[in-house]
């Protein structure tokens, strides 16, 4: 074993110098370390946190696969060049090695700048702080390509994850410590500081901003629209995606957000192996049911007009809430981060319900910008301790209350 | 009040290496060593110096704080060396033990017309006393406190345990002069927990509550029990014993001898024929590991103890004084070429993260001391609840500990916790954190605060 006993010498020879951690970080992936249990249990079960996380994003790799085939295939249906699928899942148009070379083109460089980039600042702080890198930004740097457009500029994205990572994570004390999500703190930078790369119905299609541009420089050309079904709906439009369509993905959306089939399947992929929290995901949708019916009621009981400019969102029947925009992906993916969620089995059933609950509350009553799971997700974050404090507390109660029924 | 305690919550980590049900006599260990740190959080004051003669039941040292409660020798011989560490610390004495055994002659003590204080007197003066433990603070007793109730697990679901129906086998009379006079030092019960189906032979005695326990480990350990029996609540103290200590206890009463001789089971994938051993507290574990055991030069780890709560011991080490357990199993310290994500059979877990144990739960493996992975700040919620069946959040009851909020550790429930309460969680930890040293740490600063 020559690069076995190869690393292990270097790594005995460098002990103790101060960019060990970088050094460790790339030994350990390459091999499970020698470490040996010291003064506690002799034994330790098989799981660490490098094979949680490498969970989790196995269960988001279909998702990134889709999502760059669905890139070439907006693209292409945009300019005209294709027709829309019509076979279902499996449909011959929708897989074609064009499609997905489009795709894989545009979002390969995205993944590697939130992992170049935000791996480069979890070395750095590790090296600082003198402790081993720790493997949080696993998943969040898969998560960030996956719910940004297509298009967004690489020097946007990097400035993002600066920002996501620094300020939402670091400045915390790092993995473990921080309040919100950082892959959402890196989205709703994005979201606050680049708005109109954000939103509108240039960006969620493949060269739709580009076009605009030629058009405005005077180029006769047609113009390409990508307005996602959530902004037809704010818009008070019909969207014309069919109900498989949006299950199955083949719409405009962020990158890996469009398809709640594989989703779905990553999801009960994540509950199947106790990785990802069943509660939260479970009372998140709960919560978005109960949102959607109370609108669906509020239309039909006449309340709103149909003139509204919520009555295109609160009349959509409520299941289809379900399966539109980001709300299953952030379900699944973001508001299940153990971190940031609650920590409390009782806990978590209130987080989610009301991640689920405020999801659809934003996206019908923001027009401008109808996707809630975001900045639901958030504030969740920052209510989760609170969350958890009280039920704690519940638990303390319990315990006075037997001391007092003891001394009477 | 609850006779028939069912746990859900744990976890039953099946390891090769069980030990046969044959009774063997250790030979006889020409050396005795006691280690005071197996009493924790006790300062020695030593007696018999170095040269000292001495014979079995004669106090070795006594505790400074409270100097009632003295150490007695499990043999009889010379005091060959006292070894010290920094400080001046004691950190071993050891007794070259004499070839015919003389016993120092407490007296016989007629418990069912004894005085509790009498009582107290004769247990302290003997050396049976550290066998008592109190909680909180999972320490030896202290003499001056009345206890609301004393607790003995007469099952152990630990991993590798020894089946203790075998180990008490024909110790009933021992064990009833223990309990009776246990049950004068206390107000309340003597509850004695038994696992389902059991012939042990605490079914047949008197003066005590008698409770069956089924489920996972922790269902044995004392302090799942206590929670499920009667918890503790602030201000009122609990003691524990080990059953194989009532026996040493039982028959100081009986004969006024401290014969300090348990059956120890010798466990674990690394030896070659698992079995019982009869031997003396304090004996060279060399005296029983190299018979059909493992080989001279051999990579393992010799534990005294159980594989989660006991303490790492070289091949020339002792058995400590509370373990009836010596398990052996190999080194774990080698790497794993991308050990950290391809699917693994071979190792225990309670995922299913490419992780396979679900899979067949009867499967006995065969681990090692790696740690599989590195230490990291807790990420993962929710999995410890799945292991730990107290009426206690453990996560945060364990962050509270590390930032030393004593008012938060006693909401919390710490009062109700030992350290061994939490092997479970440490073990299953993805983070790695050593939950029992931090759980340790927090019991000493409550007791240094609080008291």
């Amino acid at each position: 074993m020559g690069l076995k006993s190869k690393l292990h010498n270097f790594k005995e020879k460098n002990r103790g110098k101060k960019w060990l951690p970088a050094f460790s970080a790339i030994h350990t992936f390459l091999f499970l370390p020698n470490d040996t249990t010291h003064g506690g249990t002799h034994i330790k079960a098989a799981d660490d946190l490098k094979r949680t996380m490498n969970t989790v994003i196995m269960a988001m790799i279909p998702c990134l696969i889709f999502g760059m085939f669905n890139a070439g295939y907006q693209h292409h249906l945009a300019l005209g060049e294709i027709q829309s699928v019509t076979q279902g899942f499996f449909s011959p148009e929708f897989w074609t090695m064009d499609n997905f070379l489009v795709g894989f083109w545009k979002i390969l460089p995205l993944v590697i700048v939130s992992y170049g980039v935000g791996l480069g600042i979890e070395f750095i702080f590790a090296i600082i702080k003198g402790h081993e890198v720790e493997e949080g930004y696993l998943v969040t740097g898969m998560l960030v390509p996956l719910i940004v457009p297509v298009d967004i500029p690489l020097w946007m994205l990097a400035v993002a994850v600066v920002f996501g990572v620094v300020i939402g994570k670091e400045i915390f004390g790092g993995t473990g410590m921080n309040i919100l999500n950082p892959a959402l703190t890196i989205r709703a930078f994005l979201f606050f500081a680049y708005p109109t790369w954000m939103s509108g119905d240039k960006v969620w299609v493949h060269g739709a901003v580009e076009r605009s541009k030629e058009i405005a420089a005077g180029a006769n050309l047609d113009a390409i629209s990508g307005e996602t079904i959530l902004g037809s709906l704010a818009q008070g439009q019909q969207p014309d995606y069919s109900i498989s369509e949006m299950f199955l993905g083949f719409i405009p959306g962020s990158v890996g957000e469009t398809s709640a089939l594989l989703i779905l399947l990553g999801g009960l992929f994540l509950i199947f192996t106790k990785i990802g929290s069943w509660r939260i995901m479970l009372s998140s949708v709960l919560g978005a049911i109960v949102m959607g019916l109370i609108f669906n009621v509020i239309v039909d009981a006449g309340i709103i007009s149909e003139g509204s400019k919520f009555f295109g969102l609160m009349n959509t029947t409520w299941w289809h809430h379900l399966i539109i925009g980001g709300f299953a992906f952030g379900t699944v993916f973001m508001a299940t981060d153990p971190v940031t969620a609650s920590q409390t089995n009782k806990g978590k059933w209130i987080y989610g319900f009301l991640v689920g609950f405020i999801s659809i509350l934003i996206r019908v009553f923001n027009p401008a910008y109808p996707e809630g799971v975001m900045l639901a997700i958030l504030l969740m974050n920052v209510f989760a301790p609170t969350i958890d404090h009280y039920v704690v507390r519940g638990n303390v109660r319990k315990r006075m209350k037997r001391l007092k029924v003891k001394t009477v | 009040m609850s006779n028939d305690i069912r746990i859900k919550k744990g976890l039953d980590i099946k390891l090769k290496g069980e030990a046969e049900i044959t009774l063997e006599q250790a030979i006889i260990s020409n050396y005795c060593t006691i280690r005071p740190e197996d009493f924790h959080g006790i300062t020695p004051k030593l007696i018999a110096k170095e040269g000292t003669q001495v014979k079995a039941g004669q106090t070795l040292f006594f505790n400074k704080n409270n100097e009632a409660i003295k150490f007695a020798s499990p043999v009889s011989g010379k005091v060959i060396e006292v070894v010290r560490g920094p400080k001046r610390r004691i950190d071993a004495i050891k007794i070259e033990a004499d070839k015919s055994q003389a016993y120092f002659d407490f007296g016989k003590l007629d418990v069912h017309g004894a005085k509790p204080d009498t009582i107290k007197d004769y247990l302290l003066a003997s050396g049976c006393w550290p066998f008592i433990k109190q909680r909180p603070y999972d320490v030896i007793a202290n003499p001056n406190k009345s206890p609301k109730a004393i607790f003995v697990s007469g099952y152990a679901s630990a991993p590798l345990a020894a089946d203790l129906d075998f180990a008490l086998q024909g110790k009933t009379d021992e064990l009833q002069a223990a309990v009776t006079a246990l049950s004068k030092l206390t107000e309340g019960h003597v509850h004695v927990t038994v696992g389902k189906h059991t012939n042990s032979p605490f079914l047949e005695l008197s003066g005590i509550t008698l409770h069956t326990v089924s489920g996972p480990h922790p269902s044995g350990n004392v302090g799942t029990q206590i929670n499920k029996i009667d918890p503790i609540n602030k201000g009122e103290t609990v003691w524990t014993v080990n059953p194989q200590d009532l026996v040493i206890i039982g028959e100081l009463l009986l004969t006024g001898k401290f014969h300090a001789e348990r059956v120890v089971a010798l466990v674990g994938s690394s030896v070659e024929k698992p079995r019982y051993f009869k031997t003396l507290i304090g004996s060279e574990v060399s005296t029983m590991i190299y018979d059909k055991g493992i080989a001279k030069d051999a990579h393992v780890r010799i534990i005294s103890g159980n594989v989660l709560t006991g303490k790492q011991i070289d091949p020339d080490g002792a058995l400590d004084y509370y373990s009836n357990v010596i398990s052996v199993i190999p080194e774990g310290d080698d790497y794993e070429f991308f050990g950290w994500n391809k699917p693994i059979f071979n190792k225990v877990s309670t995922s299913r993260a490419l992780t396979f144990s679900w899979l067949n739960p009867s499967k006995k493996y065969d681990l090692n001391t790696n740690t599989n992975g590195e230490h990291r700040a807790f990420v993962v919620t929710g999995n410890y609840e799945e292991v730990f069946p107290f009426d206690i959040y453990p996560m945060q009851i364990l962050k509270a500990c590390m930032y030393e909020d004593l008012d938060e550790m006693e909401a919390l429930g710490m009062y109700e916790v030992a350290p061994e309460d939490f092997a479970l969680t440490e073990f299953i930890c993805v983070s790695k954190q050593p939950h029992q040293k931090i759980i340790r740490a927090g019991l000493d600063l409550m007791l240094k605060e609080i008291g």
